[in-house]
């Protein structure tokens, strides 16, 4: 099937699944309670941010603390887009569509503009291994919410408010969706080979001639991303784009999410968000023990399991027929020994 | 690759959601409807407030106030028939934990009336879901002139009990001025916080056209410690007063490095600095300093007196300003509750923003057409770790232009 | 000219506490080669263990020159001995694993510490403790008086003392370090901890000594500190925590003396660029140093470079 018009069908096959789902969900929506639907985006949010942060942290074994900084980014791009036409809309296009298409154009552009900023903040900074770079994404992160909180333009310490409420769970499963194939595809790829090679042995892979500081850097701009996508859906949900929402604590609780589902696992990554956002909601009687319980659950998850719950193998490996490998399985490498991340 | 499939996807989805309709307004207001005629014989009151993190006593105190108007009212019977209930909600200090928390008071626990937010932002955060849930909300102390105006539109739903900034700050700046007799004064805001760059611009503005010259404006972080390098800075400028307008945590140590670097000028301040731990903290560097306020607990006026002893008697403590708002709140929201024809949110709303001349705790109280209040402010020094009353400043009509009203929704 | 003098003043008396803080932080990676991420908290348990003492024998009250040192002594010791206990129950199970885990862990810690603190006080236990969220106030633990003034400069009695006791404190780890046993020995385990082991050197145990001498001389920063700015909260210990680590990478991580000139380099620093350009972006100048740090001379003022052999 490798002509034009028979990959085009292929192409338009795979996506009936999703379509199919969307087009339920879409009905679905005016019929859920409006706390379960804030639940529902609230997780598809957090999956989006856990499975990004795992390209960088799990895929490619750096550690960023500064996910929130970009959050940021794409949310007041976002938001600031939004605003802009808040008021106006196409002529030639019913109000609601109108609507709809500036956001799709604010949510590609936050993710440009967040990319852009990744790919910034990525440069000097992945030149600098584990620790380093994790006070440096951290150090970043608080320079860009330093930023955003004097500078007028962006709405200084109050942040931007009034935003139109765009996020429903249509667009949430979208991105959601979006970032799991992006990682998946991502994995599976040669890029995504850098990357596992990387994570294993950075000298070795430089050695090999793979150019370390390029394919880190790259990571860390879709990562960066699909972070900003994150930050503006949430910002369209709440109404609101503060710098405060984006600090420190946020990046730590997409690193616990990460890291509780298997870095290097996006299924894992999945489960884990959609496990701890529920369950936050479940003792939101118990708030001011919260973080307690997640630092507890760190540490002793690095002390009993530190692989997470699916440690670097993915849900649908289930699934797989089973296929010889095409290269011998490297030695000593994640759960299952098998070097290529999910294929 | 990617690109491409990224942007079919979006050109997917947006076939699909170009289908949809409007969502939001349109689900929760069918199910608004119903219940704020309230569950029973219960009416639920809703409170938004930070009881933990850095501003706690703002919440607590809040709290403390609306539960003491909540007790005197069922004390004399409820409202219609019903009681009231009061439910409270931490958000931490956190906007989104307040927009959350807003939600589940109004979806969850069927709120007839929402109470919050003490800071500004939190308040905006709170807006947007009393508008949407057509639940009134009434803040008892955000300043901020953006809480019950979204651009030049009065919001339907929300409300507060007290003044507003360009208010607050035009007060002390023509105190400094007219009876301070200071001719340069230096500002030092906190940046990150909303209220704080308010109150100093409005400051700022009014005691520059007073005649008076700022000699400079320095900023800080809450949550900072050191704040030296920003006062030396200012006291090689010489300033008469310096200006700071945040809240009460970072004021106190703010007054004591001041003091240590040898400034003996005047601070003065907004109601942020409202708190015991203030005084707590901040010790006998406060002396000769000045703020803002809602009110005075020393008032000699009866119902004042009335209120500081049955709160005493209740809490063990002398009630603070945030109190004294979280009271007349709570005051304000019974009453309309009573006047209203039903207890439906329009009809509750419409009484509110009919509220005329209420003897509050922290003033009379008649809320205009931008739904604020328009309420003289008091002067409070301090001397000998307490503060005293020294002057009362009344609403000036040149304070702020009257918003054009909207259309009520 | 003045100006300028009292920026010094004060970034000295700033940078006297990053140094302390920094000390824990270079000499655990030293030994360790992890950055203990939870160092910042331990140092904010130490103030709240200051409190705690000084409430206990009344110094706030009545305050005495022996009621101070034995607050600060009895802040030091309990925050040496949480110091030890971190190391044996977080970081010793994980000395074979990844760096990952070990760091992921002293995150885990930190956030521990923090919420931890901010809990609402347990009912039955005498002392408020958790203190909780909200802010308290440190007691005066010396009565002191006005500050001095030196030609226009003005210096508090307390960033003196607070000085001297510092460069002792630093002077007593020199000491430490360089001419006992336990130095030699700790010398030894940062150069090569295997070989160390196989020369009979009793590693773990130098180890914990190591978490206990940092983690007592940030409770001492944390005693000074909180005397200067006698505010204490769960959260006081992030910042000047971070800020003390990039002091430490500023002199060269894993170099006593580094840490020293390091963090009084980045208080002055920061005193200097908050005061003369624009201050609301005072935390981020830090990050901004550590950031150029690490691109132009990775290994600090004091390090060596290290070269990795695969």
């Amino acid at each position: 099937m490798t002509t034009a018009p028979g990959r085009a069908a292929g192409v338009l096959l795979g996506f009936l699944p999703f379509a199919v789902a969307l087009a339920a969900l879409a009905v679905l929506q005016p019929l859920l309670p409006p706390t379960a639907t804030i639940v529902l985006i609230n997780v598809g949010v957090n999956v989006v941010l856990a499975v990004s942060l795992n390209v960088v942290n799990g895929f490619t074994g750096q550690f960023s603390l500064g996910h929130a900084g970009f959050m940021a980014v794409g949310a007041y791009t976002s938001a600031k887009i939004t605003l802009a036409f808040a008021d106006v809309q196409l002529a030639f296009l019913p109000e609601a569509v109108s609507d709809q298409l500036v956001f799709a154009v604010a949510l590609a552009a936050s993710m440009a503009v967040t990319g852009l900023a990744g790919f910034v903040v990525g440069m000097p900074s992945l030149r600098l291994r584990g620790d380093y770079l994790a006070i440096v994404t951290l150090g970043f992160g608080e320079i860009i919410r330093s930023i955003i909180e004097n500078v007028a333009w962006l709405g200084g310490a109050l942040g931007l408010s009034g935003l139109p409420r765009r996020t429903n769970v249509v667009w949430i499963g979208i991105s959601a969706v979006a970032t799991v194939i992006m990682a998946r595809r991502l994995a599976g790829s040669t890029q995504g080979r850098a990357l596992f090679a990387i994570r294993e042995d950075e000298v070795a892979a430089e050695a090999m001639g793979v150019d370390t500081t390029g394919y880190k850097v790259r990571a860390f701009a879709i990562s960066a991303a699909y972070a900003g996508l994150a930050g503006a859906l949430s910002a369209h949900l709440i109404q609101l784009a503060t710098p405060g929402s984006y600090g420190f604590i946020r990046s730590m609780e997409v690193v616990v999410m990460v890291v509780l589902g298997g870095l290097g696992s996006i299924t894992g990554s999945v489960i884990a968000a959609a496990l701890l956002t529920i369950s936050l909601e479940g003792l939101r009687g118990f708030q001011e023990y919260r973080m307690v319980v997640y630092a507890l659950l760190l540490v002793v998850l690095m002390l009993t399991r530190p692989q997470g719950i699916l440690g670097s193998r993915e849900l649908w490996d289930l699934w797989r027929r089973p296929r010889p490998p095409a290269n011998p399985p490297l030695a000593s490498t994640g759960e299952d020994g098998n070097g290529e991340g999910a294929a | 690759m990617r690109p491409t499939r990224a942007l079919a996807l979006f050109a997917a989805a947006l076939s699909l959601a170009a289908c949809e309709k409007k969502q939001s307004p349109q689900a929760p207001q069918a199910a608004a409807a119903a219940p704020t005629a309230s569950v029973g014989d219960v009416i639920v009151l809703g409170h938004v407030g930070s009881l933990t993190g850095n501003e706690a006593t703002f919440g607590d105190s809040t709290d403390k106030g609306l539960q003491l108007a909540i007790e005197e009212a069922n004390a004399r019977g409820g409202v219609k028939g019903k009681r009231l209930e009061l439910k409270r909600y931490d958000d931490q200090g956190k906007p989104e934990e307040a927009a959350v928390a807003a939600t589940r008071l109004v979806v969850n626990d069927r709120a007839s009336i929402l109470v919050g937010e003490v800071a500004s932002r939190r308040s905006l955060a709170m807006a947007p879901i009393a508008d949407e849930h057509k639940v009134p909300m009434i803040s008892p102390a955000s300043t901020n002139p953006k809480v019950t105006m979204d651009g030049d539109r009065v919001r339907p739903y929300v409300f507060r009990v007290c003044f507003i900034d360009p208010f607050q700050g035009t007060v002390m700046a023509r105190f400094a001025r007219e009876t301070l007799k200071l001719s340069r004064v230096a500002v030092l805001r906190d940046v990150g916080n909303d209220y704080s760059v308010g109150l100093a611009d409005y400051f700022l503005t009014k005691f520059k056209e007073l005649g008076g010259t700022i000699v400079d404006d320095q900023s800080y972080k809450a949550g900072d410690q050191d704040f030296k390098a920003q006062l030396t800075a200012m006291k090689g400028k010489k300033p008469e007063g310096i200006y700071v307008p945040g809240y009460y945590t970072d004021v106190a140590l703010i007054a004591r490095q001041a003091r240590e670097l040898g400034l003996r000028q005047p601070l003065m301040g907004g109601d942020g600095w409202d708190s015991a731990k203030l005084f707590e903290i901040g010790g006998r560097a406060l002396d000769g300093c000045y703020y803002s306020n809602h009110y005075s607990p020393d008032d000699p006026s009866p119902r004042i007196q009335e209120f500081v002893g049955r709160y005493k008697a209740k809490f063990g403590a002398v009630p603070d300003t945030m109190a004294a708002l979280g009271f007349d709140a709570g005051l304000i929201a019974v009453d309309a509750m009573t006047r209203a024809t039903d207890l439906s949110g329009p009809a509750i709303r419409d009484a509110i923003a009919a509220t005329k001349d209420y003897p509050g705790v922290t003033g009379v109280i008649t809320l205009d057409a931008a739904h604020n209040a328009a309420k003289p402010a008091v002067v409070l020094a301090i001397q000998n770790g307490a503060a005293r009353w020294v002057a009362t400043v009344a609403p000036d009509a040149s304070a702020a232009p009257a918003p054009v009203p909207a259309p009520a929704k | 000219m003045t100006e300028l003098l009292q920026h010094l003043v004060n970034g000295l008396s700033l940078g006297t506490i990053y140094a302390l803080i920094a000390l824990g932080y270079t000499m655990v990676y030293g030994v360790l080669k992890l950055i203990n991420f939870a160092h910042g908290d331990v140092y904010m348990a130490g103030g709240f263990a200051g409190y705690y003492v000084a409430g206990a024998i009344g110094a706030g009250d009545r305050p005495s020159v022996l009621k101070a040192v034995v607050v600060t002594l009895g802040a030091m010791i309990l925050s040496g001995l949480l110091g030890l206990a971190i190391e044996r129950a977080a970081y010793r199970p994980l000395r074979a694993s990844p760096r990952l885990t070990a760091l992921i862990t002293a995150i885990g810690v930190s956030f521990l510490l923090e919420y931890g603190f901010q809990l609402q006080p347990i009912a039955w236990l005498g002392v408020p403790f958790p203190p909780g969220p909200s802010p308290r106030f440190f007691p005066d633990l010396l009565e002191l008086g006005p500050p001095f003034e030196l030609a226009g400069v003005s210096v508090s009695k307390i960033d003196v003392i607070g000085f001297a006791v510092a460069i002792l404190l630093m002077l007593g780890l020199q000491f430490i370090v360089y001419r006992t046993r336990l130095g030699k020995a700790m010398r030894a385990v940062s150069f090569d901890p295997r070989v160390a082991g196989l020369m009979g050197i009793p590693v773990d145990r130098v180890i914990a000594w190591t978490f206990f001498l940092g983690s007592a001389l940030a409770a001492a920063a944390a005693i000074i500190s909180a005397s200067r700015m006698p505010r204490i909260d769960p959260l006081f210990g992030l910042m000047p925590g971070l800020k003390a680590f990039v002091a430490a990478v500023l002199g060269g991580i894993g170099s006593v003396p580094g840490a020293m000139a390091g963090g009084l380099l980045l208080g002055l620093t920061e005193e200097y660029v908050a005061g003369y350009t624009v201050s609301s972006f005072r935390d981020a100048i830090a990050f901004t140093v550590l950031i150029l740090v690490l691109l132009v001379r990775p290994q600090g003022l004091f390090g060596r470079t290290t070269v990795e052999k695969v």
